[in-house]
């Protein structure tokens, strides 16, 4: 059940999407998001779900395997779509009881739906082919200009670095301590809310206790090879820029393009 | 009461790019009170093999019969088999959770319902089989050591009473003198309790003192499956598969490559002293 979630994991497997250069997949992601929000009518969709189709076919993952990681999103994304569908004023169609159902709003609830259904499909596309290590240097250089008002930029990367680094690790723990305690017969599935959330206590300590025992060790072995942080830090493999990520980006543009003029 | 294996095959990580079989059509009986070593190499597929004996992971094919009854029907108790199949996990950190020692113990045999005084009547009866010292009851788990850790992961387990206890590398990260204790505990246990034991281990010198039988799997596939000292026969076959033969019976097998007459099979240090004595033409007593 655990292993559904695969949200931030990196999918490692040899392409194009995978070569490219760190930032622009994540300025692509950016521009991809916000070209979702420049179109109104049903043709811009087929547009962005044509972008998608071919970056997924092109990054050689299976498609499946990104739709499952969407799943965990379906419950927030049904509620706001059924919200959206009875919070619409508009042409009414049918009425039962309280609720109202308009012609406006079943083309907003379907159009919200898809957009961020859409929206989550793009942003797992860059982090399911792009390593943490680059994905740091690219947010690092992307973001780089922020060092002028005193952010720390790098060591925010390096933050979302490690917390992606550590989401495959802890779900894994949290399998095996799962797995743990059931074998103790422990009983997750049946019960009521209060006996179900009573029920995680058991799987919640020892993995409160290992994460915090995790990253005392990671901090002390980034202290041991002299770690102090970005200034001054060079790199061993620094980013360049190559043919790929110019034709990328040209295709971006055209993207936005298409979604500003399209009817 | 008895536990068998039938062609059981699983693949790891199905319908995705990190596919691969982790065990091939293994079949296997496990009867009541035997000590059996389950060794193998990293990655071999010893732990997904546990996994399936107390139904924590279910077979893609093949099935698993307790005591005749197929525990992939629908109207199977898993939690009785859960009770009766115990399995210890490699780290005690990945279980202990309460407040004292006591309490975490009681966790398994509440689970499985027993009253408050049966419960404790078999949380107390584990710590003293697992030896545990009477002042550490009341501590908490996290301030123990790595080995008294372990043996209250073993008690928290042990106090279900179950008929089968596996025990995934109980010896991990032990020093030498707390591995011999968890192994003579492991044999006092099985003797005392009659049930049987499954030792899960990458290493030959754990299981070579007390096991009556050996399972060696490789690659997901059962290489052998006999005595130990048919088993440690196939020394090149072993290392092969990254295994090393016991480091008494090693020698012995060298001392006759070299033309001794000693008994290759040895598998304790005492047996070996006497092989050697006995053709060096003298007694124990020289």
């Amino acid at each position: 059940m655990l292993r559904d979630i695969t949200i931030g994991q990196y999918y490692p497997v040899e392409s194009v999407i995978h070569r490219l250069d760190p930032r622009t997949k994540f300025l692509g992601t950016i521009m991809f998001v916000v070209s979702l929000f420049l179109f109104k009518s049903f043709w811009g969709f087929l547009l962005a779900g044509a972008f998608l189709v071919t970056v997924t076919t092109l990054a050689h993952i299976p498609p499946k395997y990104i739709l499952k990681g969407l799943r965990p999103m379906l419950f927030l994304l049904l509620f706001m779509m059924i919200f959206t569908l009875l919070m619409t004023p508009g042409e009414v169609i049918g009425e039962w009881w309280i609720f109202t159902v308009t012609k406006e709003g079943i083309f907003a609830a379907l159009f919200m739906g898809l957009r961020l259904a859409f929206l989550v499909f793009g942003s797992s596309l860059m982090t399911y082919t792009t390593t943490p290590n680059k994905l740091t240097s690219g947010m690092e250089s992307c973001f780089g200009f922020l060092k002028i008002f005193k952010v720390p930029v790098h060591e925010l990367a390096m933050m979302v670095s490690i917390a992606l680094r550590f989401i495959p690790i802890l779900l894994e723990e949290t399998n095996k301590i799962m797995k743990a305690q059931q074998a103790r017969g422990a009983d997750f599935e049946s019960g009521g809310p209060v006996k179900r959330a009573k029920a995680m206590v058991p799987i919640l300590i020892p993995l409160f206790v290992s994460s915090f025992r995790r990253a005392g060790e990671l901090a002390e072995a980034m202290e041991a090879r002299c770690y102090h942080g970005g200034d001054g830090r060079t790199k061993m493999k620094p980013l360049k820029y190559h043919l790929r990520d110019l034709i990328a980006y040209l295709a971006l543009i055209g993207l936005i393009v298409g979604c500003i003029f399209i009817p | 009461m008895s536990l068998i294996l039938d062609k059981i095959s699983y693949y790891y990580g199905k319908g995705t790019a990190f596919e691969s079989k982790a065990l091939k059509n293994i079949s296997l009986s496990i009867p009541d009170g035997e000590f059996i070593g389950l060794i193998g190499h990293t990655g071999s597929g010893k732990s997904t093999l546990i996994q399936h004996m107390n139904g924590l992971i279910k077979a893609d094919s093949g099935s698993v019969y307790y005591n005749g009854q197929d525990i992939y029907d629908k109207d199977f108790k898993m939690t009785e088999l859960r009770r009766k199949v115990g399995l210890v996990f490699q780290y005690p950190e990945h279980q202990l959770f309460e407040s004292t020692v006591i309490k975490d113990v009681l966790f398994g045999p509440k689970n499985i319902g027993l009253s408050q005084l049966e419960a404790e009547v078999a949380a107390y009866g584990a710590l003293r089989a697992v030896g545990l010292p009477d002042d550490l009851i009341d501590a908490s788990p996290f301030e123990l050591s790595g080995g008294q850790k372990r043996r209250v992961a073993i008690a928290g387990v042990l106090a279900m009473s179950p008929e089968i206890l596996i025990l995934d590398e109980p010896t991990a990260g032990l020093d030498p003198a707390g591995r011999t204790e968890i192994l003579s505990l492991l044999k006092s246990i099985k003797d005392e309790k009659g049930i049987t034991i499954i030792l899960v281990s990458h290493s030959m010198e754990d299981v070579a003192e007390f096991a009556e039988r050996i399972i060696v799997i490789d690659d997901g596939e059962i290489k052998f499956d006999d005595e130990p000292r048919e088993v440690f026969k196939h020394a090149a076959e072993l290392r092969k598969m990254g295994l090393e033969i016991p480091q008494c019976t090693e020698l012995m097998s060298r001392l006759a490559d070299a033309g001794l007459n000693v008994d290759r099979s040895c598998l304790t240090t005492e047996e070996a002293v006497a092989s050697i004595m006995n053709c060096l033409g003298r007694t124990g007593s020289d």
